[in-house]
C-alpha cells in the first residue's frame, strides 16, 4: 500500500517533469522501477501497460531486450541500461534512446533483470501489438502466425487494436478473420461471440472448425436420478447407447467414488493367489481352480471370510446405473454460444461433406486418368489387334526407366521430361516392334500362346531391369512447376501433377482418335484387323501394319510410363502393378473401342475411389472389392460397357 | 400333317441390320426340306435361332408335340430335346478316334456324373458299329478322325448327328467340297434319315437339291420368298430375279 | 475298348512305379531313415516339388485337357495351405501357451488359454481376438475338410459366375488372374484375420510330435508322394473315358459339344472345382514343408509360373506336367540357391541368381514358339522314330 502510494507520487512528479521536457524511456522505466525490480507475474501488469501506453517508439525494443534478459540496472543510481559484456568481464552500458555508450561498469555494480517465464509471456503479449503493427510485412505475418498457432484471451485486445491501421489487404483479411475467430472463443460478451459465430457459419476453413470444437467440448457428468446437474447441458446419455457403454458409465461412477470398484479377473486371481494356504484357497484345492466358475466360487468364500472385497455383480452394476443419470455438459457455460456453435458447425460440416465429395470426385478423376493412361496402349494392341501382350506392363516400366536415365544426363527437370517423352516413345516403340517381329507375329490367332510367350518376355524384362537398375526405387522427378497443388479451399485441393496427368490422358485420347480415324496407318490398321486377306489384296502389307500398330501401342505405353513414373515409384515391378488393372479396364470397357476403354477406366477408377471413401483406411480392400465387382459386372455385360454387337464380335 | 417345328414371325437384327425379318417356317415330323437362298439370305442365322445360339428379338419358335418354346433354352437343352445340327465346315473332334466321336454323340445321359462313370456296353458298341457302317467308316473306327478325308469327316459328322437320334436334323451345306461319288452317298444317307425324322438341308448347289427331291424353301433378305417343289420355285419370277439379279 | 483303364494307359503304371521307386530311394538315402546322403532340407525340397507336381496335374486337367487357361490355381493352393496352417499354428500355440500358463500359481482356465493364444497369434496385427474364420481351428478334422471345401466352394462360385456368362479364352484367363490378385490383396490386409502380410508361420512343427525334422520331413514326403500318386491315378482315370472325350471336345470345339447336347458350362465347372480341390490338397501338403505361408504366395505370378511349368513339360499329357514342374522347379532352386557357378566374362560376371529368371523367361518364349508340345513332345518324337524304324 505504501509502495503504491510512492509510485503514484512518483508518477505525479514525473508527469510534472514531462510537461517540462520530452519523456524518455528511462523516465518511464524509472516510474515503474519498483514493479520492475520485483518482477512478479501478479504485479507486473500495470508496469508493462505503462511502458506500452507511453507510446514511445523505442518501447518495442526495450520490451524485446527485457524479454531477452538484456537489461541491466546500475545498483548505484537504479538506472536501467542495455549492456554488452567486454573481454575483461566488465560491461559497456548503452542508453535506450539512441544506443549511445554511456560508460562501462564492472559486473558487481550491475544487476541483470531476469524476468521469469510468466513475466516473459506477458511481455510477449504486450509485444504482439507492436509486431502486429510492425512496418515489416514479414514480422506482421509472423506475429499473426504465432497468434493463430497459440491464441489466447489476452491477444484479442492487441489484435483488435492492430486492425484499423493495417494497409496490406491480405494481412488485413487475415487479421479480421483471426479477430472473428478469437472473438468467438474469448470475448467476454456472449452476444458478440454469438454474432461472430453466426457471421462465419458454414465457413469451410479448418481454423473455423478448430475454433468451434473447443467451444463445444463436453465432459461427462453423473448426477443422482431426479437432479440434473448445473451447467450448460448438451445431452443426456443413457448407458448402453452408442455414446456411453455400461462399463464406461460405471467407470465414471467409480471415478467419482460413488460406487465400489468392480473386481477384475486379474484382481480376483491376485486375491486368490494371496490367500493360498496349504495348497487350498477358501477350501478349494488350487488344482481345481481351472475354470472361471470355480475361481468365482473360491473368491466368494474369501469374501465371506472377510478376506477380499465383495464382487460387484452385473445386477449391482445395473442397480447403480439406474440410480444415476448421465449428462454431457459443455465446458462453455453460455447456452447461446454453444447453440450457435452447434448450428454453425453443422452448417460447416454440411458444406465440408459437399467439398469432400468434390475432392473425392477429383481424386477419382485422376485415378481414372491413370488407369486410362496405363490401358490406352493396350487398347491398341489388345483392343484393336486382339493381341494379348502380358509384357505391356514392362513397356510402361521401360518408359519410366527411360525417363530416369534421361534425367541422369539432363539435370533440368522440365527439359528432361520434354526429352524423355519422345525418347521413351522411341525406346518402347522399338521394343514393341522387336517383340512383334520376333514373337507375336508367329502366334496370331493363338491368343493363349501369345499370352504365355509374352509373359515369358515379361519375366525376362523385369529381371533384366532388376539386374540393371537394382531393386530399390529410382526417382523420376517432376519439374518444380508441377509441385504443389491447386487449393480451392481447405477441403478441395488437387495437385498439379494430377491435373497434368488428366490433361495427358485427354491428349492421348485425342491422339489415338486422330491416328485411328484420320491417318493412313489408322485406316490400314482397321482394314487389317477387320479382314486381313481383303486388306492384303488391296495392296496393304498386313505384316507392316501389324508391326507399326504394335509398335504404336507399345510406344504409347512408354509415354504412359514416364507419366506414371512422375508420381509412382519407378521399380522393376511397377509394370505388374498395372497390368491386371489395365486388362480389366479394356475388358470391362469393351474390347475394340477406345470410348469403351475410357468408360472402363472411369468405372474402375470411380468404383475404387468410392470404396476407399466408404473405408478410407484400407486401399487394399478397395481393390479386392473392385475385382469382385468386375467379376459380377461381367455377368451382366460379358462384352463390356460398350460392346460390339452381332456377328462381327465373334465368339 | 402335324407340325414338329414351327417358327413364326421371328426377327433378329445385328447393329441395325435385319438378318432375319418376320420369318415363318414349318416342318413336319418325317419330312425332308431344302432351304436355299443367296448369300446373306439368313440361312445360317435361321439355324442359329432354332438351335439356341442366337436369341430372336421377336417371334416364336415352337417345338414338338408338347409345343415347347425354344426361345431362351440353352443350346445343350435344345440338342437334348432332339434337334441335331451339322455345321458348314466339318467339325469333328480331330484328336479323337471315330469310335470316341460316335460314342460321345450316342443318345445317353449327358450329365457329368453319368458320363464320368460311363462304360460302353456291348449294345452301345454294336450301335456305334452299325452307324459306322451306315456312313461307310466301319473300317476306320479306331482311326483318329483328324486323319480322315474331307468327305469322311462330313459323313462322320452326319453319323454323330444320327447317333444323337434327333427328331430334327439341320444340315448346313453337306455337299460342299465333295466329289460326285461322295455326294451321291451323302444324298443316300440324308434321304434314308428323312424317312424317320425331319431333315432340313441348307444348300447352294441346285443339282444336289434336285437330287434330294423334296419341298424347297427359298429365303431372301431374312424372310421366305417362295416355297414348294424345286420346279415350282425355279419358275417363280421373284426367285429368278433374286438369283439372276434384277 | 473294354479293357481296364490301367491296361489302356500304360503310362499310369510306369509313372506310379517310378514314383514308388523314387520314394523308396529317397527314404533309403535320407537322414531320417537311411544312410544320410540326402539332407533333410533336400528331402523337404523334393517333397515340395511333389506337391507342385500334384497341382501341375490339376493345371494340366483344366488347361491341357479342358482348354481353360486358369491363371488362378495358386489361389486354391494357397487357400489349402492356409486352412491346414490355421490348425498347425493354433494347436502348436495352444501347447506352448498351456505349458507357459501352467507354470503360474493357479491352473489356467480355458478362457485364459484362449486369450493367450489369441494374443500370441494375432499380436503382430495388433489384435488378440479370434476372427470368425478361426472358429474350427482347434479341430484337425474340420480344418482338413476345409482344405478341400474352401478352394472347392470358391472355385464353384467363381466358376459358376464366369462360365455362366460364357467368358472364354484369354478373357477367362485374365479373370482368373484377377481372382487370385483379389485374394492376395485381401489376405494382405490385417483385417483378413489371417495375420496380413505376416502370414502363418512355424508350420513345419507338427503339434504334439517330438520326432526330429529329419523324420517329420520324410512323413510329409511320403504323404506328398502318396497324394501325387492318387492324384495322378484319379486324373488319368477322369480323362481316359467318355468324360475325357467330352472335355477334350470342349477344348477343341466348344460349340460342337454344346450342340451334341452336353451342358458345356456344367462340365467346365465340374473340372474347375475338382482341380481346385486337388490344388487345395497339394497346398495343404506343401506349406507344412515350407514352414510359412503368406499372401505373396497367391500373387498372380505364382499361377503363371504354374502355366509355365506345365507348358514346358508339355500340356495335354499328365506325365508332361509332372516332368515340366519337377524339372523347372528343381533347376530353378539350383540356380537361385546359389549353387550354380558364376560365369566370369571379364568385364561382367554372370551371376545365375540374377540371370536365371531372364533365362527362364526367354527359354519359355522359345518353347512356346518352337516346341509347343514341351519336353513331353520328345516322347512323341522317340515313339515316332521307333515306329518308323520298326516298320
Amino acid at each position: 500500500m505504501k509502495n503504491l502510494l510512492f509510485a503514484v507520487l512518483a508518477l505525479l512528479m514525473m508527469s510534472h517533469v514531462v510537461s517540462a521536457q520530452p519523456l524518455t524511456v528511462q523516465d518511464v522505466l524509472q516510474s515503474q522501477r519498483e514493479l520492475i525490480e520485483k518482477s512478479s507475474r501478479r504485479t507486473i501488469g500495470p508496469a508493462i501497460d505503462a511502458l506500452v501506453d507511453s507510446g514511445l517508439p523505442q518501447m518495442q525494443t526495450v520490451l524485446e531486450l527485457w524479454q531477452a534478459k538484456e537489461i541491466w540496472q546500475r545498483k548505484a543510481d537504479g538506472l536501467f541500461f542495455t549492456a554488452t559484456k567486454n573481454d575483461d568481464g566488465s560491461y559497456t552500458l548503452r542508453d535506450f534512446e539512441d544506443g549511445a555508450e554511456v560508460g562501462t561498469a564492472p559486473s558487481t555494480d550491475l544487476k541483470q533483470l531476469k524476468p521469469n517465464s510468466g513475466v516473459r509471456a506477458m511481455i510477449a503479449t504486450a509485444l504482439v501489438q507492436f509486431q502486429l503493427s510492425d512496418p515489416d510485412v514479414t514480422k506482421r505475418r509472423d506475429a499473426l502466425d504465432s497468434i493463430a498457432r497459440d491464441p489466447g484471451p489476452d491477444l484479442l485486445a492487441p489484435l483488435r487494436a492492430a486492425i484499423p491501421d493495417e494497409a496490406d489487404p491480405d494481412i488485413l483479411a487475415r487479421k479480421t478473420r483471426l479477430e472473428r475467430l478469437m472473438t468467438m472463443a474469448y470475448d467476454n460478451d456472449a452476444e458478440a461471440r454469438v454474432a461472430a459465430i453466426n457471421d462465419m457459419s458454414g465457413d469451410l476453413g479448418v481454423d473455423f472448425r478448430a475454433t468451434l470444437n473447443p467451444i463445444l467440448s463436453t465432459k461427462l457428468v453423473a448426477a443422482p436420478a431426479g437432479a440434473p446437474p448445473d451447467g450448460n447441458i448438451a445431452a443426456e446419455l443413457s448407458p448402453g447407447g452408442d455414446a456411453l457403454s455400461y462399463s464406461g458409465a460405471y467407470a465414471l461412477l467409480v471415478a467419482e467414488d460413488l460406487v465400489p470398484v468392480q473386481i477384475s479377473a486379474d484382481a480376483r486371481d491376485a486375491a486368490l493367489e494371496a490367500n493360498i494356504e496349504g495348497g487350498r484357497v477358501g477350501g478349494f484345492p488350487v488344482a481345481q481352480l481351472n475354470t472361471e466358475a470355480a475361481r468365482d466360487q473360491a473368491y466368494g468364500v474369501l469374501v465371506d471370510q472377510g478376506l477380499a472385497a465383495p464382487m460387484v455383480t452385473p445386477k449391482d452394476v445395473e442397480a447403480s446405473l439406474a440410480a444415476y443419470r448421465f449428462f454431457q455438459v459443455y465446458d462453455e457455460p453460455s447456452a447461446e454460444v454453444t447453440e450457435a456453435a452447434e448450428a454453425a458447425l453443422a452448417a460447416s460440416e454440411g458444406r465440408v461433406a459437399v467439398g469432400q465429395a468434390v475432392d473425392l470426385g477429383l481424386d477419382a478423376l485422376s485415378l481414372m486418368s491413370i488407369y486410362f493412361l496405363a490401358a490406352i496402349g493396350l487398347a491398341v494392341t489388345f483392343g484393336v489387334m486382339g493381341v494379348i501382350n502380358m509384357a505391356h506392363g514392362e513397356f510402361i516400366m521401360m518408359g519410366a526407366y527411360t525417363g530416369y536415365v534421361v534425367q541422369l544426363f539432363v539435370p533440368n527437370h522440365t527439359a528432361s521430361i520434354l526429352i524423355a517423352v519422345p525418347v521413351a516413345f522411341a525406346v518402347t516403340f522399338a521394343a514393341g516392334v522387336a517383340l512383334e517381329r520376333l514373337v507375336v507375329r508367329w502366334l496370331y490367332h493363338r491368343p493363349l500362346e501369345t499370352l504365355l510367350a509374352t509373359f515369358g518376355v515379361s519375366i525376362a524384362l523385369q529381371q533384366l531391369a532388376k539386374n540393371i537398375f537394382g531393386t530399390q526405387a529410382r526417382p523420376l522427378t517432376a519439374p518444380a512447376w508441377l509441385d504443389g497443388a491447386w487449393v480451392i479451399n481447405d477441403v478441395v485441393a488437387i495437385s498439379y501433377i494430377r491435373i497434368a496427368i488428366f490433361i495427358l490422358a485427354l491428349l492421348f485420347l485425342a491422339l489415338f482418335l486422330f491416328i485411328m480415324k484420320r491417318t493412313r496407318l489408322g485406316l490400314e490398321t482397321r482394314a487389317v484387323t477387320q479382314n486381313p486377306r481383303m486388306a492384303a489384296s488391296m495392296g496393304i502389307n498386313p505384316d507392316r501394319v501389324n508391326m507399326l500398330t504394335f509398335g504404336l501401342g507399345s510406344g504409347i505405353a512408354g509415354i504412359a510410363g514416364v507419366a506414371i513414373g512422375l508420381f509412382a515409384k519407378v521399380t522393376s515391378e511397377m509394370g505388374s502393378d498395372y497390368i491386371v488393372q489395365s486388362f480389366m479396364t479394356v475388358v470391362v470397357g469393351g474390347v475394340g473401342n477406345i470410348w469403351g476403354t475410357l468408360a472402363g477406366a472411369a468405372m474402375i477408377g470411380g468404383f475404387q475411389k468410392g470404396v476407399e471413401w466408404l473405408n478410407p483406411s484400407n486401399t487394399l480392400a478397395a481393390q479386392t472389392y473392385m475385382i469382385i465387382f468386375i467379376i459380377i459386372f461381367i455377368q451382366f455385360r460379358p462384352r463390356g460397357i460398350i460392346a460390339l454387337k452381332g456377328r462381327a464380335a465373334g465368339d | 400333317m402335324s407340325t414338329l417345328l414351327e417358327v413364326s414371325g421371328v426377327t433378329v437384327s445385328f447393329d441395325g441390320f435385319r438378318a432375319i425379318n418376320n420369318l415363318s417356317f414349318q416342318i413336319g415330323p418325317a419330312e425332308m426340306r431344302a432351304v436355299i437362298g443367296p448369300n446373306g439370305a439368313g440361312k445360317t442365322t435361321f439355324m442359329d435361332i432354332v438351335t439356341g445360339k442366337t436369341k430372336p428379338d421377336d417371334g416364336y419358335v415352337i417345338w414338338g408335340d408338347k409345343s415347347v418354346s425354344l426361345v431362351g433354352m440353352s443350346e445343350a437343352k435344345i440338342a437334348q430335346a432332339g434337334i441335331g445340327r451339322k455345321f458348314q465346315k466339318p467339325t469333328v473332334f480331330e484328336e479323337q478316334t471315330v469310335q470316341e466321336n460316335l460314342l460321345m454323340a450316342l443318345r445317353k445321359d449327358r450329365s457329368p456324373i453319368a458320363v464320368l462313370f460311363f462304360k460302353p456296353s456291348a449294345d452301345d458298341l454294336s450301335r456305334v458299329a452299325e452307324l459306322a457302317t451306315e456312313i461307310g467308316l466301319h473300317d476306320a473306327l479306331e482311326r483318329v478322325s483328324g486323319e480322315l478325308s474331307h468327305g469322311q469327316k462330313q459323313w462322320l459328322e452326319i453319323g454323330m448327328l444320327l447317333a444323337q437320334e434327333p427328331k430334327l436334323l439341320l444340315v448346313d451345306e453337306p455337299a460342299a467340297g465333295m466329289t460326285p461319288a461322295e455326294r451321291e452317298k451323302t444324298t443316300a444317307i440324308l434321304v434314308k434319315a428323312a424317312k424317320t425324322r425331319a431333315v432340313v438341308v441348307v444348300e447352294h448347289d441346285m443339282e444336289f437339291v434336285r437330287r434330294l427331291n423334296c419341298k424347297v424353301t427359298v429365303l431372301h433378305e431374312g424372310s421366305v420368298l417362295a416355297e414348294g417343289s424345286l420346279d415350282h420355285v425355279t419358275k417363280n419370277q421373284d426367285v429368278i430375279d433374286v438369283y439372276l439379279g434384277r | 475298348m473294354n479293357r481296364s483303364f490301367i491296361a489302356r494307359n500304360p503310362s499310369v503304371l510306369i509313372f506310379l512305379s517310378l514314383l514308388a521307386f523314387f520314394t523308396l530311394g529317397v527314404t533309403v538315402l535320407s537322414e531320417g531313415f537311411g544312410v544320410g546322403l540326402v539332407s533333410t532340407s533336400f528331402v523337404k525340397t523334393l517333397g515340395k516339388t511333389l506337391c507342385l507336381c500334384l497341382i501341375a496335374i490339376a493345371m494340366d486337367l483344366i488347361w491341357g485337357y479342358t482348354g481353360i487357361l486358369s491363371l488362378g490355381h495358386f489361389a486354391f493352393f494357397g487357400l489349402g495351405g492356409y486352412m491346414i496352417g490355421m490348425w498347425l499354428m493354433y494347436e502348436r500355440t495352444r501347447q506352448i501357451v498351456e505349458g507357459a500358463l501352467s507354470e503360474g500359481v493357479l491352473p489356467p482356465t480355458p478362457e485364459e488359454v484362449q486369450a493367450a493364444i489369441g494374443n500370441q497369434i494375432f499380436g503382430v496385427v495388433g489384435s488378440s481376438e479370434f476372427p470368425l474364420i478361426w472358429a474350427v481351428a482347434d479341430s484337425l478334422v474340420l480344418q482338413l475338410a476345409l482344405v478341400i471345401l474352401v478352394p472347392g466352394v470358391l472355385a464353384l462360385v467363381f466358376g459358376w459366375l464366369a462360365f455362366r456368362s460364357r467368358v472364354t479364352g484369354v478373357y477367362l484367363s485374365i479373370l482368373t488372374q484377377a481372382m487370385t490378385l483379389g485374394l492376395s490383396l485381401y489376405l494382405f490386409q490385417n483385417a483378413s484375420g489371417l495375420r496380413g502380410n505376416n502370414g502363418l508361420s512355424g508350420l513345419q512343427n507338427l503339434p504334439g510330435v517330438t520326432a526330429p525334422q529329419s523324420v517329420v520331413s520324410l512323413w510329409f514326403f511320403w504323404a506328398s508322394a502318396l497324394a501325387l500318386g492318387l492324384g495322378y491315378l484319379l486324373v488319368a482315370w477322369v480323362v481316359s473315358g467318355k468324360f475325357g472325350s467330352v472335355i477334350r471336345g470342349i477344348r477343341d470345339n466348344e460349340a460342337r459339344v454344346r450342340f451334341l447336347g452336353y451342358s458345356v458350362e456344367t462340365y467346365k465347372l465340374a473340372v474347375f472345382t475338382l482341380t481346385a480341390c486337388i490344388s487345395g490338397i497339394a497346398g495343404a501338403l506343401y506349406y507344412p514343408q515350407a514352414g510359412i505361408i503368406n499372401p505373396a504366395e497367391v500373387a498372380p505370378i505364382a499361377s503363371i509360373y504354374l502355366a509355365v511349368w506345365v507348358a514346358i513339360g508339355g500340356r495335354g499329357r499328365l506325365y508332361g506336367a509332372v516332368i515340366g514342374t519337377a524339372f523347372v522347379s528343381l533347376v530353378s532352386s539350383w540356380f537361385t540357391g546359389g549353387q550354380a557357378p558364376d560365369v566370369p566374362l571379364g568385364f561382367y560376371t554372370i551371376r545365375w541368381v540374377d540371370w536365371w529368371l531372364v533365362l527362364l523367361g526367354l527359354s519359355f518364349v522359345l518353347i512356346t514358339l518352337y516346341a509347343p508340345r514341351g519336353i513331353g513332345g520328345l516322347f512323341d518324337l522317340v515313339g515316332r522314330i521307333r515306329k518308323e524304324t520298326g516298320e
